[in-house]
């Protein structure tokens, strides 16, 4: 574990500590009184797992174009973490819903696309499970495949209706409500990169303790 | 771009071969669609009447189990004497075999359609003379999309384990569009007041996705079966 990975971790960690101090210095929404805050875990999350998915996905084409292992390695870490932070915006995400639309679940334009990507990570983790050699090319398709299917995902349930709150919310947010959320997103993003680089780093030494264990079987 | 084509038609006509000799693929797909689609009706007839508007999702999942079924059929004949292996070996572009493999392909789904719609028509009391061309359009460009998909990622999934389980779980995610857009579209030619504007919007975002997803498949074919 380097240094920066030690200190991203540390921060995020004394971060987390403090976050439910941050969130409740933050007002009362008027209609939906305490139960709104947990849209401060509920947004970094989100944000985090999308940050994943393009990540996984940039790292998925570097990695078929150019063969670069480190590549590969950065995409399964990316993967995994979309999981991770896709279901914790999936869980998060109905308990918010509950009382701000009353129902658990809707089949909006975006709870839809969230749910159709994280699908495709979770079938891109089974594939590097049980595909056996050579399934990381096949998975680095998957997830380029994935990345550009998000749109017409998006496109297609919005011709329905769309319930959830828009893109336009963040930035008119009271000062009160936008520092606690600023906050957790930063904690949330120091946790994302050193899990990412932490990741990424065991995946390549898994590869070269393979790679030396395959040469190590032929001599 | 010509010896493109020349490539294409030949793999074309060698799946069409080997296939009208055997007939397994498309004896085995056609019967298992229109299993599927009696086991639809067991469970959406009530009282001699079927559900409304349900014609049309039993059309389009019915096209996407059969599909998937063919999909793996097809490769895993190409997998057991190691000649998808001799294919790739061949002196002739990678995406003009994708291209052949795709049309093959389209060849054997538009047969089951052929023979499913009519008894989805039959079984539902769906009007499929309503407007016949908008209905064939919608189904061609929705397995065109999910066929394009389908053959790159069943040829990729010839050298993995637990292929048989892998293809769907691969697939059904990836063609969620497709499933939508078909859904809709051809639901909207079903009700009572057929709605063609609808269909129309649902076949110009299908063909979009064709477009998109067709050159995404020929540019990556060739890196994604390198070894």
């Amino acid at each position: 574990m380097t240094t920066a990975v030690k200190a991203q971790l540390g921060i995020a960690a004394l971060m987390f500590a403090a976050s439910p101090w941050v969130i409740n210095a933050a007002p009362h929404e008027a209609t939906m009184g305490l139960v709104y805050k947990i849209y401060f875990y509920h947004m970094p999350s989100a944000w985090m797992f999308m940050l994943a998915a393009i990540v996984a996905g940039v790292a998925s084409a570097r990695f078929l174009f150019t063969k670069r292992q480190a590549s590969d390695a950065t995409a399964v870490a990316a993967a995994e973490l979309a999981v991770v932070f896709g279901l914790l915006a999936l869980v998060t995400g109905p308990l918010w819903a509950r009382k701000a639309w009353g129902v658990w679940w809707v089949w909006d334009a975006r709870l839809t696309s969230s749910l159709m990507l994280f699908l495709i990570f979770v079938a891109y983790l089974l594939l590097r499970q049980f595909g056996g050699p050579g399934s990381e090319k096949l998975s680095a398709g998957l997830a380029l495949f994935g990345m550009a299917n998000v749109p017409f995902i998006y496109v297609s349930v919005n011709y329905w209706r769309t319930l959830h709150p828009k893109t336009s919310v963040v930035p008119t947010l009271p000062v009160e409500m936008g520092r606690p959320l600023w906050f957790c997103v930063t904690a949330f993003l120091l946790l994302f990169l050193a899990l990412l680089s932490l990741r990424a780093t065991l995946e390549r030494h898994r590869t070269r303790i393979d790679a030396l264990y395959l040469s190590h079987d032929e001599a | 771009m010509k010896a493109f084509l020349r490539v294409a038609a030949l793999v074309v006509r060698k799946d069409l071969t080997v296939e009208v000799r055997s007939l397994e693929v498309v004896s085995t797909t056609l019967f298992f669609a229109v299993t599927v689609v009696l086991i639809f009706a067991f469970g959406f007839v009530r009282e001699g009447v079927p559900t409304d508007g349900v014609a049309a999702a039993i059309l389009w999942i019915t096209v996407a189990f059969s599909g998937t079924l063919a999909l793996g059929r097809t490769f895993e004949r190409e997998r057991q004497a190691d000649t998808l292996r001799a294919l790739m070996l061949a002196p002739a572009d990678r995406p003009a075999l994708y291209a052949g493999k795709l049309v093959g392909m389209l060849l054997l789904m538009a047969l089951v359609e052929l023979i499913l719609v009519p008894l989805v028509g039959l079984l539902f009391q769906a009007p499929i003379f309503r407007a016949p061309l908008r209905l064939a359009g919608l189904l061609a460009a929705g397995t065109l999309g999910f066929a394009a998909i389908g053959t790159l990622f069943a040829a990729m999934l010839v050298r993995a384990r637990s292929r048989d389980v892998l293809l769907p779980v691969l697939l059904y995610p990836m063609t969620v569009p497709v499933m939508i857009a078909g859904v809709r579209g051809t639901a909207a030619l079903f009700q009572p007041q057929p709605d063609a504007g609808m269909a129309q919007f649902w076949f110009a975002l299908l063909v979009f996705f064709d477009v998109v997803f067709v050159t995404l498949a020929l540019w990556t074919f060739e890196p994604l079966m390198t070894d």
